[in-house]
């Protein structure tokens, strides 16, 4: 990832992090600045620029730069590339909202971009600088103090790992990442 | 759109407005005979017959291309073929003027309009480029009275220009939109309130303003004349008790297309309303917030069952698998199927295909992967239309379909005319035997979203591929290519690809070679896009003898100068050649960021934008 900032250890960083007063959003670092400017007009805003969330963060190639086409570009998003219309890419796009107990501000993620749940809750911790930690059927999320949650097409609240992710990849419309005592009760489940 | 066939309304329209009939006494054009004899009988003046026969003839020429040769004959075929001509296509917008073709075709019922080129879909080109529907409304509602069908390609349509069409033409049938912008709901509600012989709105992947008015209402409260209603594209809630209501007060309704926002237990109330459906666009196909258990209960399978005319699904939008096999009973019948929205594995698939052995035409995601892609070889023997779009658009090296499941298709579906495949990596071998098995392809298009990517297996470039299938399908006239390619790609495609009419090129090619292959070689090309090539001004030179003869060229990233494409607008004047920055905020840079040029009649038109010049 473009600048990220790699912790020794993500529970001595995670405390430190937690508590420290800054103007941002949450999970707002250094890869953020990295990011490419803003697209000048709306429509112009390609999706690959919406999907900044993601943990890569990817600098959209503009016209104006003579192209260097006797070398092979490394992968970077284009604009227009690969050609699908604007109105397929958002179509098959499943941004939800990401909250994260104590945290001010709500995230957004594409959730369809993610293929499993090691890589979603990697993009998570990623994004919010915290640990979740590893799923088991019985015990939920165990050796740490978040335990991701998420809310379904039916309005109720599910521990996410449970059904097969294509399930939960179609079904999930919230995501909530729960903190302290109400994680630790889902545990107990 | 070609020419409206409908020829009986016109037939009758037109025995009124005929040329005096051939009663010499009558007839103002007669002149004396100048036989020796010195007799006094008058005949007819002989073109007048002509154009009586022409006219009478004429009527039955549907086919523009016949239209356009038959009017060249002379001035009298030009006339009367100008008189007949019902149908009215207009390719580019801006190749003639609304005042000039609504001139020459004084009794045209329908029309077609193309505006933007195709790769503005992918955000190439800063919005507000132009293609305007206005001027052409507004033309047209002075010369038409009797237009009953509009057809709008990539144009720009305000609700205002909705309301001119609405308020113009009484008799107004049809409207059908695709690919076009600039109007919202308050639009759509004129239409269906004063155009009451509305048979046919048709929204295609249109982006449609949400103004909150509730247009579905807007219909008339008696029965309607409506037989296909498309608005899988609008992205706003609708009022679902009066679309059920305006269903059931359509008895002649044939197509109805949802959208997402319309769940699976109402789509079952509206099936149940309409079993003589033929085309039928299933909305989201799962339960929405706050319709949970009840919709889970409802007999699907029933109402699908009750449906015996369908021919057409679609929609899929949100699916729930588990409700899938409620379509077991239409899928024998099936000629099209449109899986395009419906993240579903190949499990989830082959149940369903496996019953769909009349499909024609079939749009899926590769979330069905190289196993469902056989599943449907392995079944549909009768496919003519394959499309494989990708769930997630991004270059990735691994992509869970590949030549396997092109091999399989071209081993299965030999009738197949048309592809569109989007893949991660592919081999010459697959596409060489898809050019051997399938010779029947007009239309080849393959995106393997890794640019520059070579053979999968072999490491070379995909040359080998594409020359094969020029080389092999003696019907193409569409091609799209991809991939790691050289100037040889291009060697092939002009040399082999005579017949080739659309062309689209991105990320290939090694020189300005490359482009002139295409341009000395390939005599029938209309439609040429290309983007980030290696294409410079001595390549654009070489289609100087050929830009008269195409719809377009759009060359945007290559490495044309500014020089370079003045140096095309002054060799032909006929030709408009737009110079365009992609980003507006952006310096000019060495290189034209994009050109497009068209021939046109009328010259620079009067609305460009600030980011076009032209030069």
């Amino acid at each position: 990832m473009e600048g990220s900032v790699s912790y020794e250890s993500h529970d001595e960083q995670l405390n430190f992090k937690a508590t420290e007063l800054r103007l941002g959003l949450p999970g707002s670092g250094i890869e953020e600045s990295a990011a490419s400017p803003p697209p000048s007009t709306k429509k112009r805003a390609s999706p690959e620029q919406d999907s900044a969330d993601n943990e890569e963060c990817r600098s959209s190639t503009t016209d104006d730069e003579t192209p260097d086409l006797t070398s092979r570009p490394s992968k970077t998003q284009v604009v227009g590339w690969p050609p699908i219309r604007s109105y397929r890419k958002n179509a098959m796009q499943a941004y939800v909202k990401v909250s994260v107990d104590g945290a001010p501000y709500l995230r957004k993620i594409d959730i369809k971009v993610y293929k499993s749940y090691p890589e979603l809750l990697k993009a998570l911790e990623e994004m919010f600088k915290l640990t979740i930690g590893s799923y088991s059927e019985r015990e939920g999320y165990n050796g740490s103090e978040f335990a991701p949650t998420y809310q379904d097409k039916d309005g109720d609240w599910m521990l996410v790992g449970d059904v097969p992710w294509s399930m939960f990849s179609s079904s999930c419309k919230r995501l909530r990442i729960m903190k302290g005592s109400e994680a630790r009760g889902l545990a107990c489940l | 759109m070609g020419d409206d066939p409908s020829s009986s309304s016109q037939m009758s329209e037109d025995d009124d407005d005929r040329s005096p009939p051939l009663d010499p006494s009558s007839s103002n054009k007669a002149r004396n005979c100048s036989s020796g004899s010195g007799c006094d009988y008058i005949i007819p003046y002989p073109d007048q017959v002509l154009e009586n026969v022409l006219e009478n003839v004429l009527c039955f020429l549907t086919a523009r291309q016949d239209r356009n040769a038959a009017s060249l004959v002379c001035k009298s075929w030009y006339r009367a073929e100008a008189l007949t001509r019902s149908g009215l296509f207009i390719g580019n917008c801006y190749a003639v003027s609304p005042r000039r073709a609504t001139a020459r075709f004084t009794r045209v019922r329908a029309v077609s309009i193309k505006g933007k080129p195709r790769f503005a879909d992918f955000n190439l080109m800063p919005p507000n480029w132009g293609a305007h529907f206005r001027p052409w409304v507004s033309a047209m509602a002075k010369a038409y009275p009797w237009l009953e069908k509009v057809y709008l390609k990539r144009m720009s349509v305000t609700d205002d220009d909705l309301a001119l069409l609405a308020e113009s033409f009484p008799g107004f049938k049809e409207l059908l939109l695709v690919c076009c912008d600039g109007f919202g709901t308050s639009g759509l509600a004129v239409v269906a309130s004063k155009c009451r012989q509305l048979k046919v709105l048709d929204l295609i992947e249109s982006e449609v303003l949400d103004d909150d008015v509730d247009w579905i209402c807007c219909f008339p409260e008696s029965l309607t004349c409506l037989e296909s209603l498309i608005f899988d594209c609008v992205e706003c809630h609708i009022n679902f008790e009066a679309l059920e209501r305006l269903v059931m007060r359509s008895p002649l309704l044939k197509k109805l297309r949802l959208n997402r926002h319309v769940s699976i237990g109402q789509l079952h109330r509206l099936m149940v309303r309409a079993p003589q459906l033929t085309h039928l666009g299933t909305g989201s196909f799962s339960t929405l917030e706050g319709n949970p258990q009840g919709d889970q209960e409802l007999d699907y399978v029933s109402a699908f069952a009750a449906c015996k005319s369908l021919v057409c699904l679609s929609g899929f939008r949100e699916i729930l698998p588990d409700q899938l096999p409620a379509i077991y009973p239409v899928c024998a019948n099936l000629t099209n199927l449109n899986f395009s929205y419906a993240n579903i594995t190949a499990e989830q698939l082959i149940p369903v295909i496996r019953h769909c052995h009349k499909l024609q035409i079939f749009w899926v995601l590769d979330s069905v992967c190289d196993e469902g892609l056989k599943a449907v070889a392995a079944t549909c023997k009768e496919l003519r239309e394959l499309r494989v779009f990708p769930v997630n658009a991004r270059e990735d090296t691994e992509g869970p379909v590949s030549e396997v499941g092109l091999q399989a298709i071209s081993e299965g579906c030999r009738k197949l005319q048309s592809i569109l495949y989007f893949c991660q990596r592919m081999t010459n071998a697959a596409v060489i035997a898809m050019s051997k098995n399938c010779p029947d392809l007009v239309v080849f298009r393959l995106c393997i979203m890794g640019r520059h990517r070579p053979d999968h297996a072999t490491g070379e470039s995909m040359d080998e591929g594409f020359g094969a299938i020029v080389m092999n399908c003696k019907k193409l006239t569409r091609l799209a290519v991809s991939g790691l390619l050289t100037d040889q790609a291009f060697s092939y495609i002009g040399q082999f690809g005579k017949l080739v009419r659309t062309l689209s090129v991105a990320f290939a090619g090694d020189s300005d070679m490359g482009l002139k292959y295409l341009l000395e070689g390939c005599p029938k090309l209309q439609k040429l896009e290309i983007r980030d090539s290696p294409f410079g001004d001595s390549a654009l030179r070489s289609g100087l003898h050929h830009y008269y003869n195409m719809r377009f060229l759009w060359m945007s990233s290559c490495l044309l100068t500014r020089e370079g494409c003045q140096d095309v607008a002054q060799a032909l004047p006929r030709l408009v050649v737009e110079v365009m920055k992609s980003d507006e905020e952006e310096e000019t840079g060495e290189y034209v960021d994009i050109l497009y040029l068209y021939r046109s009649l009328e010259g620079q038109r009067d609305d460009i934008p600030k980011f076009v010049d032209i030069l």
